[in-house]
């Protein structure tokens, strides 16, 4: 078994070579494996300056002194990482002529999601006309962001237009030597998105990578950095409802966000990357690691994901509490199937006076996957008054998936006041036939129960996100009950 | 309406349901009657299409069709509803999305585009009002932290929203007070039509005095050991379950 699943990773990372990634004859010098040179070879290719370089190179001699680490609750064969291919910035996939070649599965997944036409074929590499609605779309958009002072480019841009803030933020919630995923990441990302919101801007559109369209094949190491400027507020999202289908195996993403004084951050993600076919073979292993910073008093960040893609997520999107009254919040639904597995939660680190946070985990699991909720709320001495709520809820669908909870709590300061909630609960037979006694069917049913459950994670949604996201979960867990 | 023939069911290997006989017609109100633990509950879970009971003889026809091979959706959509004894709690579904999702699934079954939103709403405001229900009822998960006669509201409510050809109410009587039984009862009555029927599951004649049946019928170990006009329940209250024991 252990040796199909090596197999299998093996072809999944190499198989871009099958689908004619590397036709491009620049593509024939990218470079398989990590080494120093590696790492020089993507800043160059980048055109970086000498500070991004230095920083990617300590970062990967850190990362040399690492191990991979292995206290999740995850299981999945090792990882090569030299026979990965860490260069494939103009990711090109194979382009199809029609819809008709696409999986047929796929689309009936698009159709289920409403995604459009146009969509559709953008997304599963279909050749599309080079002007589409999309492209003025996003002028309009960065027009409105340029009026209020906003920056929202991508993370390459911004170090080859914006370094001083680059410089200051970068690697200043997630250290490069964090973590091992963190430091691979440091080392070798490729792209990702970065976002500054000036003093006492309030943006007024919803930030979205999905308006920037030329950073949507991002690859596998991505690299968000967000800074919200005193009194700032923005609302970002990212990610997609639609399935994500991407021939690298293996995503070490790292978000960071900064929250100043009276700075409110909402960070909101629908993951939904291939998750693996029925039997477990294939799919994304996402190890991310997302943290951000209330640095000044009054600020606030609040997390919100809906996980249900990958074969295996790794992945606690964290809140340090530096300033006085600053909040965290953290609102995850998180969905395994099949033979998915997720450990996720989050860490609450309290060091300011008054800080408050609140940790609302769904889990759903189904077939014979396992879910595993991982959270840390951490007070230290100073850090008179401090408030943790969590709320930590797992739901079975059948009897052969697992859910699993690690809460840890450390509590240095007597005056902290921190709850802890649990409840596990299955989709009863009683649930279902009253559901299929006014017409329902066990699918809609399900649909139905789960979004229930999932109500109070999903409101914190922004609007458009969650009609998608609920519309998201029913599909999920299609098929799950018998 | 409903005809069921020598109808006998099993639940693991033993037979509850001994051989039922019954004719319900358009426009009429069947009472059934009798002790615990007679059947009452599994001829309604069995006329709905509930897993679990083994149909081992006999035929449930509605509406000119044997639905014994329906599944319950599909009894659902062609008009059957159950009220149930203990509405179980949906935590998180709104009443509202409930109910609109079921009818939208009843219609796409006929073939019918989902109803309008605006509509949707007028009929609840429509029904509700008909009900003399509270206004926050629909906004409330379905069932979620109700008093039992809330829940029992809520399947009247649900009724009146799907508009079935037969109704099944399950001991819909229980546990209510009698301000909550009168509302249940005159809901009953405001939905009763000629092109509908209804049975009520009952234990005690005293819903009897709110919803009058035209037949009334008593079940006794497995079968319809009785049937009669509206003063049967009168009797069975006066002379008890004994004399039909001591009849049968």
């Amino acid at each position: 078994m252990e040796k199909d699943q090596n197999n299998i990773l093996e072809e999944v990372t190499n198989s871009d070579y099958k689908y004619g990634f590397y036709t491009d004859i620049e593509m024939d010098m990218a470079l398989v494996g990590l080494s120093e040179d590696t790492v020089r070879f993507i800043s160059a290719k980048k055109n970086e300056p000498g500070w991004m370089l230095e920083f990617r190179l300590s970062a990967y001699r850190h990362w040399l002194t690492l191990t991979e680490p292995s206290w999740a609750h995850l299981h999945h064969p090792p990882i090569r990482y030299q026979d990965i291919i860490y260069y494939a910035a103009p990711k090109r996939k194979k382009e199809l002529s029609s819809l008709d070649e696409v999986d047929p599965e796929l689309i009936e997944t698009f159709n289920k999601l409403g995604i459009s036409l146009e969509e559709q074929k953008k997304l599963s590499g279909v050749a599309v006309d080079a002007v589409i609605d999309s492209v003025s779309v996003k002028t309009t958009f960065t027009d409105v962001l340029s009026k209020y002072g906003v920056i929202f480019c991508s993370f390459s841009d911004a170090v080859q237009n914006h370094p001083e803030l680059v410089k200051q933020y970068m690697g200043s919630v997630v250290p490069s030597n964090d973590n091992f995923f963190a430091a691979l990441n440091s080392a070798v990302f490729s792209d990702g998105s970065f976002c500054y919101i000036p003093k006492g801007v309030r943006c007024p559109v919803e930030l979205s990578t999905y308006f920037r369209i030329n950073a949507a094949n991002t690859g596998q190491f991505e690299r968000t950095l967000i800074v919200a400027d005193e009194g700032a507020y923005v609302s970002y999202m990212e990610g997609c409802t639609a399935p994500m289908r991407d021939e690298n195996q293996l995503h070490a993403a790292i978000v960071e966000i900064v929250a100043m004084k009276d700075a409110e951050v909402k960070y909101s993600t629908v993951q939904n990357w291939y998750p693996g076919n029925k039997k477990g073979e294939g799919g994304i292993y996402n190890f991310v690691t997302k943290r951000g910073i209330c640095k000044g008093s009054h600020s606030k960040i609040s997390w919100t994901q809906v996980e249900t893609g990958s074969a295996i997520t790794w992945k606690y999107p964290s809140v340090v509490l530096m300033g006085d009254n600053s909040v965290g919040e953290f609102y995850s639904v998180a969905v395994t199937n099949n033979f998915q597995q997720a450990d996720t939660g989050s860490k609450m680190i309290h060091l300011g006076k008054n800080t408050k946070s609140t940790i609302i985990s769904k889990g759903i699991s189904a077939g014979q996957s396992n879910n595993s909720y991982r959270g840390l709320v951490k007070v230290i001495k100073r850090a008179e008054n401090a408030r943790n709520f969590s709320q930590c809820d797992s739901l079975l669908l059948g009897d052969k998936c697992g859910a699993h909870t690690y809460p840890y709590i450390k509590a240095e300061n007597h005056t902290s006041i921190i709850e802890h909630e649990a409840t596990t609960s299955k989709i009863s037979d009683d649930q279902l036939f009253y559901c299929k006694q006014r017409g329902i069917s066990s699918e809609s049913a399900i649909g139905l129960i789960v979004n229930g459950y999932a109500k109070e994670v999903l409101m914190h949604l922004p609007m458009e996100f969650a009609v998608e996201a609920q519309k998201l979960l029913a599909i999920s867990l299609e098929g799950s009950v018998g | 309406m409903l005809s069921i023939r020598n109808l006998k069911v099993s639940i693991k290997g033993k037979e509850i349901l001994k051989g039922i006989n019954l004719e319900v017609n358009a426009g009429e109100v069947h009472a059934i009657m009798g002790p615990n633990g007679t059947g009452k509950s599994t001829l309604a879970y069995v006329i709905a299409g509930r897993e679990g009971y083994e149909v081992t003889e006999g035929e449930i026809i509605f509406k000119g069709r044997n639905i014994l091979q329906l599944s319950a959706e599909e009894r659902a959509c062609e008009g059957l509803f159950l009220g149930f004894q203990y509405p179980v709690e949906i935590p998180g579904v709104s009443i509202t999305n409930f109910l609109r999702t079921a009818i939208n699934e009843q219609r796409k079954y006929h073939g019918l585009d989902p109803v309008p939103a605006t509509e949707f709403l007028a009929r609840m405001e429509e029904k509700k009002k008909m009900l003399e229900l509270q206004e926050k009822l629909a906004s409330r998960s379905v069932n979620e932290g109700f008093s039992g006669g809330e829940k029992k509201k809520n399947e009247i409510f649900q009724m009146a929203m799907l508009e079935p050809s037969l109704a099944i109410l399950d001991e819909t009587d229980s546990g209510l007070d009698i301000d909550a039984l009168r509302i249940v009862a005159t809901g009953v009555n405001k939905l009763r039509r000629p092109d509908n029927a209804t049975i009520v599951i009952t234990h005690y004649q005293r819903l009897l005095e709110y919803i009058v049946p035209d037949v009334v019928h008593v079940l006794f170990d497995g079968r319809i050991v009785k049937s009669g006009g509206k003063e049967l329940a009168l009797q069975l209250e006066e002379k008890g379950y004994e004399w039909i024991r001591n009849e049968s």
